[in-house]
């Protein structure tokens, strides 16, 4: 049986030496938590299914490049690796791709031109197509936003969500800007509300505090995956240990 | 030493990372010439059917590929690599394979689309490349098609995804997976570890 996916997610500031790796809480406040690669081989031994990279650098003046960043993972981590932020074109995720990485993840450029998705899966193949949509509740719907959670686009996120996939996306990483390091919990019910919408894998991501709210992902959310940044990296919870819990709750994962 | 096979699909740093991880000597190569001396091939690919076998018979390796086979080099094809293997795909429906194996490849049916995950195998025989793993030893796949051999003997794993479907197959020489052992952590390297050492 396919098992659930658990995925730490690194934020990468690429201004840094190294591009280290930050936390944001709820899109604005930042903290320094190391170096990507080492994160990285980290997570891959405690039993990681998938290392997600994004580049959060605002400006266009980077010390590091992702490719970089992405090639000295590689050497070391078996995993796959799926690397979003500020990925515009078909030529910039050749780039990522022939450094190692497996999936490219867009938002703000998907959002702008949808023929984006539809040529990069043509390109690539589905399966190495990520849409992300970062959500915020608006009372009985959810509106899309772009930049990092800096501006909002009036996009109804279900709607967005099953129009991805019909360009061809191979999975959505959906992000609640509601939920993002809050530690209280996934959205269950975008979750749950975006899964029942489209036939592809979706990858809940914000909110994530202790073990239950992974396994109420799974259960009530309908989730696929379950991507999480400061709670690994801050060792709050460990990922052998989630999956511990995870296979007494009876979820199937690796 | 080990030689991959370059036709313009893929991810091939990650190949030759796993395989340089346990120090194993690996050539990249798109050289018909090449591949016929290899002493071992590797084929990987991800992508589309049509546009691999555009690929293969543009730059000549088709040829190339069958040659080596029927010499009886070690070969092994992942992902759409061992797709390409069979006669023909759903997702290509005019286009032959290398049809080194009878039989076609389907896609996917009644489930999310593309698998994209850690899958388990269900070991049906002995084989040199799957020695040494446990049934249900996890594997990472991503793909929305798969072989369907009409020789079933060559099966050595399946995996349940909607119905249990040809993961890996062993014959003589010629090794398949429609997973990325590249990917699949330490299963993952073992499988590829296995490959070097036949």
């Amino acid at each position: 049986m396919l098992a659930h996916r658990i995925i730490p997610c690194l934020d990468c500031d690429l201004e840094k030496p190294g591009g280290r790796v930050v936390k944001g809480i709820k899109f604005k406040k930042i903290r320094y938590t190391g170096l990507p690669w080492e994160l990285a081989e980290r997570y891959y031994k405690e039993g990681a299914d998938e290392i997600v990279f994004l580049d959060i650098t605002a400006s266009a003046e980077k010390r590091t490049t992702m490719v970089e960043v992405v090639k000295k993972t590689c050497q070391k981590v078996f995993i796959p690796i799926t690397v979003g932020g500020g990925i515009r074109s078909v030529e910039d995720a050749q780039r990522l791709f022939r450094a190692g990485a497996d999936k490219i993840s867009i938002n703000t450029a998907a959002i702008q031109n949808p023929k984006l998705v539809k040529k990069l899966s043509k390109t690539f193949g589905s399966q190495a197509v990520v849409v992300a949509i970062d959500a915020k509740s608006r009372g009985n719907w959810f509106e899309c936003s772009i930049y990092g959670g800096r501006k909002f686009t009036g996009v109804d996120a279900i709607l967005w969500a099953k129009k991805v996939a019909e360009l061809g996306a191979g999975e959505i990483l959906l992000t609640s800007m509601d939920r993002d390091g809050t530690k209280e919990g996934f959205d269950l019910e975008l979750t749950k509300r975006i899964s029942k919408s489209v036939f592809i894998p979706v990858i809940a991501s914000g909110g994530a505090g202790k073990k239950e709210h992974f396994l109420e992902a799974f259960t009530k959310g309908k989730a696929d995956a379950t991507l999480a940044a400061s709670l690994f990296h801050f060792r709050e919870i460990k990922i052998s240990e989630l999956k511990r819990y995870l296979k007494e709750k009876v979820i199937n994962v690796r | 030493m080990i030689t991959i096979i370059d036709y313009g699909m893929g991810n091939l740093l990650s190949i030759e990372n796993a395989f340089r991880y346990f120090g194993a000597k690996v050539k990249i190569t798109a050289q018909p010439e090449e591949i016929e001396k290899a002493k071992k091939l590797v084929f990987p690919g991800v992508g589309n059917f049509a546009e691999a076998i555009k690929n293969l018979k543009r730059k000549k390796i088709d040829l190339a590929i069958k040659n080596s086979i029927q010499k009886g080099t070690p070969f092994l094809g992942i992902c759409l690599g061992f797709q390409l293997l069979f006669e023909k795909s759903e997702e290509a429906p005019k286009i032959k394979g290398l049809s080194i194996f009878q039989g076609k490849v389907s896609r996917l049916k009644k489930v999310k689309i593309p698998q994209i995950g850690w899958n388990q195998l269900k070991i049906q025989k002995k084989s040199k490349i799957l020695k040494g793993l446990k049934g249900g030893s996890f594997v990472y796949f991503m793909h929305s098609f798969y072989p369907k051999p009409i020789d079933k003997k060559i099966i050595i794993a399946k995996t349940n995804y909607g119905i249990d479907f040809c993961s890996s197959i062993e014959s003589k020489n010629i090794f398949g997976v429609q997973f990325h052992p590249e990917k699949s952590g330490k299963v993952g390297l073992k499988i590829l570890k296995n490959f070097v050492e036949i």
